[in-house]
Formats: C-alpha cells, sequence, structure tokens
C-alpha cells in the first residue's frame, strides 16, 4: 500500500559528502524504528552500502545500526523521513532512485520489503 | 423504522489521503458526521504521531476531544498493535506484553474509547492477564476476528474459552466482516492481471472460488494451467479468504461489541460485490446487535497502482448502503468539500 508515494517527488538535495531525499514508510501505521530491519537504496543501478545510509526524522540521525535498538522513536504514518546516502555525492541532472526498505511486522507470517523507484533530479 | 445498529467509520479508511496529508483529522471526522456516521474509530499510532515509542502530544488529544465534540460524534475504538517482535531477535515475554496492552488500555480511556482492538495474533492469556485493569478503566478488550481465522477456528475458540472461563465481561470480540467474502472482489482479480494474470487464469480462479473448491486444488490446477508468480499469489489468496457464514456470530453476540464493516470496493448503485451486508445486517439484527458498524476501506491497497483512490466517496457510497439495509429514512450526504489538500 502507498508503495508508490514512498519516494517523495522532487526531493533529492545534495548533502555534505552524498545526497539525500524524503522518504515515506508504505505501511498504514508508520513503525518504531527498532522494527526499521534495512533501508537500501539504488542510485543509476549501483546499490549503495548499508554503512553509508542514514536515516533522520525531527531533528535526529541513525546509522541503520542504531535503529535497531532505538525503542523510543519511530517513523510516523506518511511522516516525510530524510534518507541520506554518503556516497561522496552526484553529479547534477537526472538520477534513478530505488528506495527499498524491509521491515518486521509483528503479526504477519513474513518480513515484507517495499520498493519504489523513481526519477530525480539534482539541481547543478 | 430505524435500527437499534450505529454506524461509524474506522478513519483507517481515509488513509490513502490521511497519509499524503490531503485530509486533516477535522477532514475526516466531519466527513463521517456528516454522513451520519457518528462512532470514529481509529489505529491509535496511524492518527497520532508518536504513539507508543515517544507518547502523544497533549495538545494532538485535545484536539481530538474537541472535534469529537463540535461533530457530535462517538470515540467508538482504538485499534492497538502491540509489537511483540520490537526486539531484533526475540518476542516480548509475556509480562512486557501484558504491560503493553495496559498502556494501550490507558491511551483508549484517554480518548474517551469503549474498545480497544487486539490483533488476532495476541495469545488470550495476555488479553486475560490485562482484563482487571481494563474493567478499572471502563474499557473492553476486543480480539479482531479476521480471515483466515474464523470463529469456528479453534484459535479463536480458545479465545471464547478463554474469555468465559476469567468471568470478565471487558474481554470480547470485533469481527471484521471481509471473513464472509461471498465472491471473489472484483478489484483483485481486476489488480492480478494487471500484473499479468492470463485471463483464463483469472477467470477460473474467480469460478473456483463461486464453486468453493478448496485452496490448494486450486493452486495445483493454476500451477497446471501453467500459472507462475501473480497466478500462483492470485491462487493463494483462497487460503487466506472463505466465504465463511456469517450466522456463526450468533454463537457469540454477548461478547460482539464492534464490527469492522470491511470493503473493497462499493459500486455506483452501492453494491459491495464481494461480502454479503445484507445478510450481515439480518444477522446481527436476529442477534440483538446494538453496537456500530464502522466502515473500513480496504480497497485502495488493490486499485492505487492504476488510479488514485477516491476513500470518501467510497465510504460514502458503504454508508448509503449501511442506512438503507438498516431502514433509515434519510440518505447518507456530504455537505462540506472532504478533502483539504490537492494531491501530489
Amino acid at each position: 500500500m502507498m508503495d508508490n508515494k514512498m519516494i517523495v517527488e522532487g526531493s533529492l538535495q545534495s548533502v555534505d559528502g552524498g545526497f539525500s531525499f524524503l522518504g515515506r514508510l508504505p505501511y498504514y501505521r508508520g513503525l518504531g524504528l527498532s522494527m526499521i530491519e534495512d533501508i537500501q537504496v539504488t542510485v543509476d543501478g549501483e546499490v549503495q552500502p548499508r554503512e553509508s545510509v542514514r536515516f533522520a526524522v525531527r531533528g535526529q540521525t541513525y546509522t541503520l545500526d542504531e535503529m535497531e535498538t532505538v525503542y523510543d522513536n519511530r517513523w510516523n504514518f506518511g511522516e516525510k523521513a530524510t534518507i541520506i546516502v554518503l556516497n561522496g555525492g552526484l553529479a547534477a541532472g537526472d538520477h534513478t532512485i530505488t528506495f527499498a526498505v524491509r521491515y518486521r511486522v509483528s503479526y504477519l507470517p513474513f518480513v515484507p520489503t517495499t520498493k519504489d523507484t523513481k526519477e530525480l533530479a539534482l539541481a547543478a | 423504522m430505524s435500527s437499534a445498529i450505529k454506524r461509524g467509520v474506522s478513519l483507517y479508511s481515509y488513509q490513502n489521503e490521511t497519509f499524503q496529508g490531503r485530509m486533516s483529522l477535522e477532514d475526516c471526522i466531519r466527513t463521517s458526521a456528516e454522513l451520519g456516521a457518528k462512532g470514529i474509530e481509529i489505529i491509535g499510532e496511524q492518527t497520532f504521531w508518536g504513539w507508543p515509542e515517544y507518547g502523544a502530544a497533549d495538545a494532538d488529544v485535545e484536539t481530538w476531544h474537541r472535534l469529537i465534540k463540535q461533530y457530535d460524534c462517538v470515540p467508538v475504538s482504538h485499534d492497538f498493535m502491540l509489537d511483540y517482535k520490537r526486539y531484533k531477535g526475540r518476542e516480548m515475554l509475556f509480562a512486557e506484553q501484558v504491560a503493553s496492552v495496559k498502556k494501550d488500555i490507558d491511551f483508549g480511556a484517554r480518548l474517551g474509547m469503549k474498545y480497544i482492538r487486539a490483533l488476532v495474533s495476541i495469545s488470550p492469556d495476555v488479553l486475560v492477564a490485562a482484563a482487571p485493569h481494563a474493567e478499572e478503566k471502563g474499557i473492553k478488550i476486543l480480539i479482531e476476528v479476521h480471515a483466515p481465522l474464523h470463529f469456528d477456528h479453534p484459535w479463536i475458540i480458545r479465545h471464547a474459552e478463554a474469555f468465559e472461563k476469567s468471568g470478565s465481561d471487558a474481554l470480547g470480540f470485533l469481527p471484521d466482516m471481509g471473513m464472509f467474502l461471498f465472491s471473489f472482489p472484483p478489484v483483485w482479480k481486476e489488480k492480478f492481471m494487471r500484473l499479468g494474470v492470463p485471463k483464463t487464469i483469472a477467470d477460473y480462479v474467480e469460478k473456483a472460488y463461486e464453486d468453493r473448491v478448496l485452496s490448494e486444488y486450486v493452486i495445483l490446477n493454476v500451477q497446471q494451467m501453467g500459472g507462475v508468480g501473480p497466478a500462483i499469489a492470485m491462487a493463494e489468496t483462497l487460503r487466506h479468504n472463505a466465504a465463511f457464514e456469517p450466522k456463526r456470530m450468533l454463537d457469540h453476540m454477548g461478547r460482539i461489541h464492534n464490527i469492522h464493516g470491511k470493503f473493497y470496493q462499493m459500486t455506483e448503485d452501492y453494491v459491495e460485490p464481494s461480502i454479503p451486508y445484507d445478510e450481515i445486517i439480518k444477522v446481527l439484527q436476529q442477534g440483538g446487535y446494538q453496537g456500530y458498524i464502522c466502515s473500513e476501506y480496504e480497497g485502495n491497497r488493490w486499485i492505487e497502482d492504476a488510479e488514485e483512490p477516491d476513500s470518501v466517496e467510497q465510504v460514502r457510497r458503504q454508508q448509503v448502503m449501511l442506512a438503507r439495509l438498516l431502514g433509515e429514512a434519510e440518505v447518507p450526504t456530504i455537505k462540506t468539500a472532504p478533502i483539504s489538500v490537492a494531491a501530489e
């Protein structure tokens, strides 16, 4: 659900040492951060290493390993989190971004991974 | 003749719009109220950012109470989740689960709810242990009986027996009408066909569902018809859905206090093609049900790849159908534009 709304259109930006975009959890209720098992970002066909990904909400930034033991914060329903990838930066222009999230849902008899792919432009 | 059964909406129904920030809490409550669906059900952590990990803000809870009062609505149920897989590699211990349910009982009471909804995967022992706290707070804990489970399933019977043995009237059931799926939903079939399922296979699965063929036979037949990927997935929906009979609720009416009016699609002529609401209402009236039926629109995820869902129109059509089936004279009508922010 809401799979095609995970990546927020027009949100690609350059940041110190990499780039960022806004991402939403494709789920009807949001989730505590300890239940986000993985966030995988692919840029123009190239999978970015897990260690290079940061997740930020409401002024708090986490590595994916840190998130696994965060019990006092959550990715709220519809909340636009900033997904940061420290890859050294992207060239200006269009990029194909795939954003895949694997999350642990207590009542589901499987662990879903949901992804969205969009063309985003980085301003010069 | 009007009915003792009351109409409500689970704000889950509007998730496609609220997710995008296109409908505010006020839009959701006002729209439901205008439709005469005065019972409001929520998933606490969908409606209140922060819950449960960092708590709901007092200001947000005050806004909730103000809107409920302003639109003359009634808080019905806070649907809680109990993430017992919160810790990687281990499930929450029994005592941790009970403590977590108590927190949700308190949150339900803070919102003025009568009920809190427990997901069906929660053990009856946890609910029984939390029941005295629920009694103190004037809350009933209702386990959601949801497909593939049903009232004759041993897991649900175990709950019913545990509830009786506890002697507590704070434990009960919240049946989801999706368990009475009497036809294969057209929106499911159309989505599977968009995913590449050949029409011959899609037609076969639909017909096999009508004929009540055992899911495992249908899956094998689809494999032998050359079905792969989405065709198998389509056949496998029969493992998780079945046309159980609404009358199975009658043995449990004393503990049924809220109803999820699940629907996947309401047609322009106010029909849910896959769930027999006329039969359901008859059974509920026969059983003397006096609670709410809360609309629960779940068609969005089946159509969003092809079109932007219009949740409000879908809820409106279901409320028109329910009002009609309940013998209400007035046709539910929306008077105020329900969407405050345009699509992205």
